[in-house]
């Protein structure tokens, strides 16, 4: 099929699909972020057959399939578990400019570790097992970025 | 249980901004596989393609190249995910009796959209993705924690990446065949780190296609020496949430690679060539530990000391693999088609001699969410 551009003219169609929806944010994850808006507190539950402690919740523990109805409350604080270093950009989709960090947080008091930002230090600064805490938003509407990012503990 | 065996493989070259609908890929994949078995489309009893609409931009996608495919007037079905998982569900089709001769066929046009904002609408709309994650940053923190677990270096990674852009200078298939170096990977610019830009897959865009048989249609339709068997198959998937997983811990690769392994009747030792998922770098150390040839950690060191190489004990992606050509969706079945290229000595200036065993790899979801596995022979 190559080499058909030279006998016939290529006409190309930009094209794009936008598309509204409106995702219930579901029984589970409302409370936690009503509590995160609300109260400016971090929030997770418990696996009542395993004990694992997820967060963001969850419904059903992964590993034992069960309910998962005990919720505790989290101080705020964790370790990065990883993390990398963003330098290039995507302004449709990332929520500041680069070079900005992501890092998965394991949270003290859960078992699993929480994607988000890492801030307020610079980024060839952060390493694996750095200490953080958490970084509200002053003002919340209910979503992830109601945590504004995660800082090192000075 | 009756075998299935691929009887018949068609692949399009994998470039960047090809200049045909991927109806018209299709349609070309489909054609050399049909020319390969030496069979025409009426021996065909049923299609499986492997699309995903939002990178066509088109839902239903399957429903768009059942006529290239060579489904009309039969029956199509899609696996939205890897091509490997294509295979799979071809193969259950066979061995569920209601089909006797399964066309797989998977499309992927990269270059038409945009790679980061599709990656990015794989992640939960309720948590992750407003943080603007995609493949290519949740990648990186995977690398990372890898190297942290296993004391990988950014250097050996590297490594990973030369051997297979330069084992792409064999394949006419690959998209970015290069004679390149650990200094040029190294000081290639840094997207997230620790991945530069040579860690990385180029996007691309393409088509392949596979003809599975039952073996008794198999018999009557091709000759042994075109025919390879699908011995043994596994697949598994891990928790969705990446903070649900340790990132750096292998254990859905290693349950589905105890599947295939046992299924066939073979172990690691076995196996004389592999086409192993590296859409980055660093992952095919990872998924080698994951699939037993290696201990978990060591991966790194192995390739290091070109345990991996064209000539090394066990040749993994001699086709370049998909650092040199990764059209998403077809991936897994390009590398089920070098396995089979491989097996029937078709290889050209890439052949592993004497290959007899080969294993293919592919994954679905992020940094690796669920793994299928493949173990073809003669
Ligand atoms: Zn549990």
């Amino acid at each position: 099929m190559a080499g058909w551009k030279d006998e016939v003219e290529e006409i190309v169609f930009p094209g794009k699909i936008c598309v509204p929806y409106s995702w219930t944010v579901g029984s589970t994850l409302s409370k936690w972020y009503v509590q995160l808006r609300d109260d400016g507190e971090i929030w997770a539950n418990r696996c009542p057959s395993c004990g694992r402690v997820y967060v963001p919740p969850k419904i059903k523990c992964i590993e034992c399939y069960k309910d998962m109805n005990e919720w505790v409350k989290l101080p705020g604080t964790g370790t990065v578990e990883t993390y990398t270093v963003v330098n290039y950009h995507e302004p449709s989709l990332h929520p500041k400019k680069p070079p900005f960090v992501y890092g998965v947080i394991k949270m003290d008091g859960a078992d699993t570790g929480l994607v988000h930002l890492i801030d307020g230090v610079a980024p060839e600064k952060v390493k694996v097992g750095m200490r953080v805490k958490a970084v509200l938003a002053k003002e919340r509407d209910g979503h992830i970025t109601d945590i504004k990012h995660f800082k090192p503990i000075a | 249980m009756e075998r299935v065996a691929v009887i018949g493989v068609g692949q399009t070259k994998y470039q960047q901004g090809k200049r045909e609908t991927f109806h018209e890929l299709v349609y070309e994949a489909a054609s050399k596989a049909l020319k390969d078995t030496d069979i025409t489309v009426e021996d065909i009893d049923n299609v499986v393609s492997v699309s995903s609409d939002f990178w066509d931009g088109r839902t239903i996608s399957s429903m768009a190249i059942s006529d290239a495919s060579g489904a009309f007037n039969k029956d199509i079905s899609t696996v939205e995910g890897d091509g490997t998982f294509g295979v799979l569900y071809g193969m259950m089709r066979i061995l569920s009796g209601s089909f006797g001769t399964t066309m797989v066929v998977a499309h992927h046009k990269g270059t038409e959209s945009n790679m980061n904002g599709i990656t990015n609408t794989s992640f939960d709309p309720l948590v992750e993705r407003r943080l603007g994650l995609d493949a290519l940053s949740s990648a990186a923190l995977q690398a990372r924690r890898y190297m942290h677990t296993s004391g990988a270096t950014e250097e050996q990674f590297a490594m990973v990446s030369v051997k297979n852009h330069v084992n792409a200078t064999r394949n006419p298939f690959a998209t970015v065949p290069m004679e390149i170096t650990v200094e040029d990977v190294m000081n290639s610019a840094m997207l997230a780190s620790p991945l530069k830009k040579l860690d990385c897959s180029p996007v691309c865009d393409g088509a392949a296609a596979v003809v599975l048989a039952a073996e008794r249609n198999a018999k009557k339709l091709s000759t042994n020496k075109k025919r390879v068997w699908l011995n043994g198959v596994g697949h598994c998937a891990d928790a969705y949430r990446l903070g649900d997983r340790d990132l750096a811990d292998t254990r859905a690769l290693k349950k589905a690679a105890k599947k295939a392994y046992e299924m066939a009747g073979v172990t690691p030792d076995d196996i004389d060539v592999a086409e192993v998922y590296d859409a980055f770098s660093y992952m095919e150390p990872l998924w080698l530990e994951g699939l037993g040839f290696c201990e978990d950690g060591t991966g790194p060191e192995f390739e290091e000391r070109g345990a991996f190489d064209f000539g090394g004990k066990l040749p993994v992606n001699p086709s370049g693999g998909r650092m040199s050509a990764n059209p998403v969706q077809v991936a897994g079945l390009a590398a089920v088609i070098e396995c089979v290229l491989q097996l029937r000595g078709e290889a050209g200036r890439r052949q592993v001699r004497g290959a007899e065993k080969a294993l293919a790899h592919g994954i679905n979801g992020m940094c690796g969410q669920s793994h299928c596995v493949w173990i073809l022979g003669k």
